[in-house]
């Protein structure tokens, strides 16, 4: 039976450690492509972990600093991020991120339990700032497919990439 | 100066799709293969400074109005979602977006493959999942079939074709009857990616002893133990041996050396002796002389 859809905000609450709004989350049920179950304590930690994600990210893209994605992203995210913040660093730019709602569905928990994956259709806006000028605030609306991986202590997004609606 | 509508767009690459001509100073293509080279081409005059951005990749250009800009192949590679800003000397700033779409073609594969060692004959006791990226590591999400191959070096093979989902596929097999190391293979065009898979015996399928007078003892010993499927059971596993007389019981625990079990017991006439390992029990003995 499919449950109702969760309202999450209390986990983004949770997981916002700087003083920006907080984003609407809708969960959708879980509807897993293979055998592996997934415990509500995992998918919890999942979508906090991922949405923390999006904070982080917010503040190594505000503040041009690689280090800050290390806590959340990992592979081939971490690298791609980390290049996209040096070139933004290297053309005197910065770039403000904010996220204002994900409607989230886990969609492939892998077998082994190694990976998992959902995708977000998530509105945030973006700011491009050329030193400290605004040249645009955009809202976008996108569909980003996410990769997740375990690490020692939470879940570590290896994988984040948009994909046209 | 400015002319009053905008001008089409020039591509260089076939990649890129169009998107409707807007009033502004530039014409973006709605999407662009990842790695494949395209121009846009401006209208009006003056400088400005062209910016494209997304979280995976950030471009700045300074650009002469009215005139095309180049991307060669390369330029763009992480596939996402672009945004787009022309900063213009005397004019407002013209905003826009584009999407930038992984390349066709598969040229890597990450491959998770679990358990590394497992006992012969199990069920769908051999998972893999995998991956599928283009050369610029981006998750390629259209279908695209991964076989997936689990081979042991006695030459049998079960064989699967699954199609990926947002570039996700996964597979069980069966581990195989035999003993060895297979080798479990996925494979996605020209690109594959290999994992070793350790198959061992499993438990004793029976276990028979016989016994023989050696002096004041008997000798007890087993047949080669083999698992179900006919391998050796590994040596170190444990056999134990049980001497029940007038009420008392003495075990002996042995690991298996080649295949085989012996101990030699206090021979008592009347004793019955048994022999188990694991959850295995096999035959009894009853020991007269």
């Amino acid at each position: 039976m499919v449950r109702p859809l969760l309202i999450l905000c209390a986990v983004v609450a949770a997981s916002s450690g700087v003083g920006t709004a907080q984003a609407d989350v809708r969960v959708e049920p879980v509807h897993l492509q293979g055998p592996r179950v997934l415990q509500e304590q995992t998918q919890a930690a999942i979508i906090r972990d991922y949405l923390q994600g999006w904070q982080t990210m917010g503040a190594a893209f505000d503040q041009n600093r690689v280090d800050l994605l290390d806590r959340d992203f990992v592979g081939t995210a971490r690298d791609k991020m980390a290049e996209a913040v040096q070139q933004q660093s290297a053309a005197g730019i910065h770039t403000r991120y904010q996220d204002k709602s994900h409607h989230l569905q886990i969609v492939f928990y892998s077998p082994e339990g190694l990976s998992i994956q959902l995708i977000d259709n998530v509105e945030y806006s973006v700011q491009v700032l050329d030193r400290d000028k605004v040249e645009t605030t955009q809202q976008v609306r996108a569909r980003y497919v996410v990769v997740l991986t375990p690490t020692e202590v939470r879940w570590r997004v290896r994988v984040f990439q948009a994909q046209p609606e | 100066m400015r002319t009053p509508h905008a001008v089409l767009i020039a591509t260089l690459a076939a990649g890129a799709h169009l998107l409707v001509a807007q009033e502004g100073a530039l014409t973006l293509p709605k999407t662009v293969e990842a790695g494949k080279a395209f121009s846009i081409q401006s209208t009006g005059s003056g400088k400005a400074t062209l910016y494209i951005v997304s979280l995976g990749q950030v471009l700045k250009r300074d650009m002469q109005l009215g005139e095309s800009i180049s991307f060669p192949a390369g330029s763009i590679y992480s596939a996402g979602h672009y945004v787009t800003v022309l900063a213009r000397e005397s004019s407002p700033t013209e905003s826009g977006s584009l999407d930038v779409v992984p390349a066709a073609q598969p040229a890597d594969l990450t491959f998770l493959a679990r358990p590394s060692r497992l006992p012969v004959g199990l069920h769908s006791g051999i998972t893999g999942a995998a991956y599928v990226f283009d050369a610029y590591h981006n998750l390629i999400n259209t279908p695209a079939s991964v076989s997936f191959e689990l081979s042991s070096p006695a030459g049998a093979t079960q064989k699967r074709t699954v199609e990926t989902k947002n570039g996700a596929a996964w597979i069980e097999m069966d581990s195989t009857a035999q003993q060895g190391m297979d080798k479990f293979v996925a494979r996605v065009g020209d690109v594959s990616s290999m994992r070793i898979v350790g198959q061992v015996p499993g438990d004793p399928c029976t276990l028979k002893m016989s016994a023989h007078p050696s002096g004041q003892q008997v000798q007890l010993q087993t047949e080669p133990v083999r698992d179900c499927s006919g391998n050796p059971v590994p040596d170190g596993t444990i056999v134990t041996f049980t001497e029940t007389y007038e009420g008392a019981q003495s075990t002996v625990d042995v690991p298996l050396k080649r295949g085989i079990a012996e101990v030699k017991m206090p021979a008592r006439p009347g004793a019955r002796i048994s022999v188990a390992s694991g959850v295995v029990l096999g035959n009894e003995i009853r020991w007269e002389k």
